[in-house]
Formats: C-alpha cells, sequence, structure tokens
C-alpha cells in the first residue's frame, strides 16, 4: 500500500466497517499486495454509517498515481465519498473515481484489472459493466 | 451579518440545544423511512462545534460558518453531514467573497444549490431542500423572522405527502408517503431556533 506502484488503488466503502472489511479481505486474497486498497467503514465512532474522514484517510491509504476507484454501498457513502474527494483536493481529486458498480463483484473484478496494470478509465469501465 | 464572537457562540448552543432537545423525535421520523439514527447523527454534529466553539468565536464570521461545515461533515456521517457542511461550508465562502455588502438571501440561495448538487436533488424529493428553498423565498422577499419560522415549518410537515426519490427513504418508494422527511425536519427546528434567537436579540429586524 504505497504510492510507488504504477497500478490504480481500490477504495471500499461500506456502512458496515464487517462488510468493507470481508471484501477489502476478498480483494486481497483475489489480487495480492500488487494493488494499492484500503477500505473505511462506519461512522466516526464504527457503528453503522459512513465517516467523510476516514474516506479521505483510505484514500490516501490506497493512494496510487494512476489514480483511484472508489465502490459505495448506498447513498451517504456515495456522497460522504463526493465530499472526502473535494477535501482531497486537486490535482489529486481529478485522479479519484467513484464507480457506479455492485460493492462485491464491482471492486474484485476492477481490482484484477487494476492488477495488471490498466488505466483508471479501463479498470472504471470494466467494474460499471456490470451494473444493469 | 456580524461577526461578532458572542453572537457565534450563541447560535451554536440555540443550535446544539434545539437538536438535543429534539433527537428523539429525528431518530423516530428516520426509523420509519430510514435508518433510526438521524437524530443520533445531528446531535454528535453539533456537539462537535459546541466542542469547537471558543476557537470558532474567535474567528471572522464566514470562517467560522465555513469551519462549521466542515465540522458538520466530519462528525455528522450519513447523508446529513455532507449535506449541512455542503451549505455551512458554502455560506461561509460566499460570504467572505460578498464581504460587508452581503445580502444574505442570495448568499443562501447559492449555498442551497449546492447543497442540491451535491445530494443530486431537486425540490420535491422529499429532503431538507423541500424547506431550504421555502425559508430562501421567504427570506428574500423580506418576511419577518416569524414567518420565515412558520413557513420552514409547514414545508417540512409538507414532506410527510411526497414520495423520497433520494437517501435511504427513496428504496421504500411509495411506502415512505406519510412520512415527514428526518433532514426536512431537522432543518426546520433550526431554522425556527435561529429566528426566535435572532427575533429576540433584535427585535426591529
Amino acid at each position: 500500500m504505497n504510492g510507488k506502484t504504477a497500478n490504480v488503488g481500490i477504495v471500499i466503502v461500506s456502512h458496515s466497517p464487517l462488510v468493507a472489511r470481508g471484501i477489502a479481505d476478498m480483494v486481497r486474497q483475489m489480487v495480492g499486495d500488487c494493488v494499492p486498497l484500503a477500505w473505511s467503514g462506519g461512522n466516526v465512532h464504527g457503528d453503522l454509517g459512513t465517516d467523510a474522514g476516514g474516506i479521505l484517510k483510505a484514500i490516501e491509504a490506497a493512494w496510487s498515481d494512476a489514480g483511484v476507484a472508489v465502490f459505495v454501498d448506498l447513498g451517504g457513502a456515495e456522497t460522504n465519498s463526493e465530499m472526502a474527494i473535494e477535501m482531497l483536493g486537486l490535482p489529486r481529486s481529478a485522479l479519484v473515481s467513484i464507480c457506479n458498480a455492485p460493492l462485491v463483484e464491482g471492486a474484485v473484478i476492477a481490482a484484477a484489472e487494476a492488477s495488471g496494470g490498466a488505466s483508471l478509465a479501463k479498470v472504471v469501465a470494466t467494474a460499471e459493466e456490470l451494473s444493469p | 451579518m456580524q461577526a461578532e464572537p458572542v453572537l457565534v457562540a450563541e447560535l451554536i448552543e440555540v443550535c446544539r440545544a434545539t437538536i438535543a432537545e429534539n433527537a428523539d423525535h429525528l431518530c423516530a421520523l428516520d426509523r420509519a423511512i430510514g435508518d433510526g439514527d438521524h437524530g443520533t447523527n445531528m446531535r454528535r454534529g453539533c456537539e462537535a462545534v459546541s466542542a469547537e466553539g471558543e476557537s470558532l468565536s474567535s474567528l471572522p464570521f464566514p470562517d467560522a460558518v465555513e469551519k462549521i461545515g466542515l465540522t458538520l461533515v466530519m462528525n455528522v456521517g450519513g447523508a446529513a453531514g455532507p449535506l449541512y457542511g455542503t451549505l455551512l461550508i458554502e455560506i461561509g465562502r460566499e460570504l467572505r467573497k460578498s464581504e460587508e455588502k452581503a445580502d444574505f438571501s442570495l448568499v443562501l440561495k447559492q449555498a442551497i444549490d449546492a447543497v442540491a448538487k451535491r445530494g443530486r436533488s431537486h425540490a420535491g424529493d422529499k429532503t431538507l431542500l423541500d424547506v431550504l428553498y421555502p425559508v430562501h423565498a421567504a427570506l428574500a422577499k423580506r418576511s419577518p423572522l416569524g414567518d420565515v419560522a412558520r413557513k420552514a415549518e409547514r414545508s417540512a410537515d409538507r414532506t410527510a405527502a411526497m414520495k423520497a426519490m433520494r437517501g435511504r427513504a427513496a428504496y421504500l418508494g411509495d411506502r415512505s408517503i406519510g412520512h415527514v422527511d428526518p433532514g426536512a425536519s431537522s432543518c426546520a427546528l433550526l431554522t425556527t431556533a435561529i429566528c426566535r434567537y435572532l427575533g429576540e436579540r433584535r427585535p426591529d429586524e
């Protein structure tokens, strides 16, 4: 998990810390350490919810100069992720995309794509193909 | 808008107390069509702002408002954090840009538009926007503060008839009809408390 890799980073955001961590575990098993990966789940107290500050930290932890793809579950996760990306500030915020894709399948397939060195646009497009 | 330290500190306290008194009610509204934590989340956010009250009071008014917004983003969580946060951050930024000649209703309009953009919502979607837009309209025509507050309350009540299009409640579809939106309700409570405070403090306005 450092910025030296050329591979796109993956961030998992869920209202549940268990869900976020579980999906991150699945992704890690699929692709090993070659993709920067981080998760944020729950509110500031670790209860169900989302937390813009925590998401910001996760994006920084999974930072890659190739960009970061963010996967979210329900509405607040998306709104808080957008807020976190704004707080990241330019120019880095332009390299972060929220994917309109199912959380589990999207994150796994995006990570597989990212592990092959695909661009952020390609990683996002591959994940979003899963959406109806 | 004056940058009196006491005004900032008192407004923070007025808002904190209102949310604390009504937190259970807001949670009950949210249990009907959301996940039941709107009151808890708002109370946590207001307490975080309150804890920073002293340092906020020493800032110029626009900076204090922006910082309150950021504190809400970081502490409220859910969708309400970024929505209320965006409202205050934008009010702060717009006030700073317009300096002393600020027409507050114009500043508020720009901030409300930023909230709408953040939530990708419109009037009628059963959100806090259904209170914010009428409040802006009342301020724009210089209604007395008491009328602004009553309009906020009535507007929140009207969300009961709406079908939720955004937020957790949207997953319920038609089942969201018949319940007042918790975000609209907290927004009306805060508007009413602020109007009452300003009315008592500056009865001539």
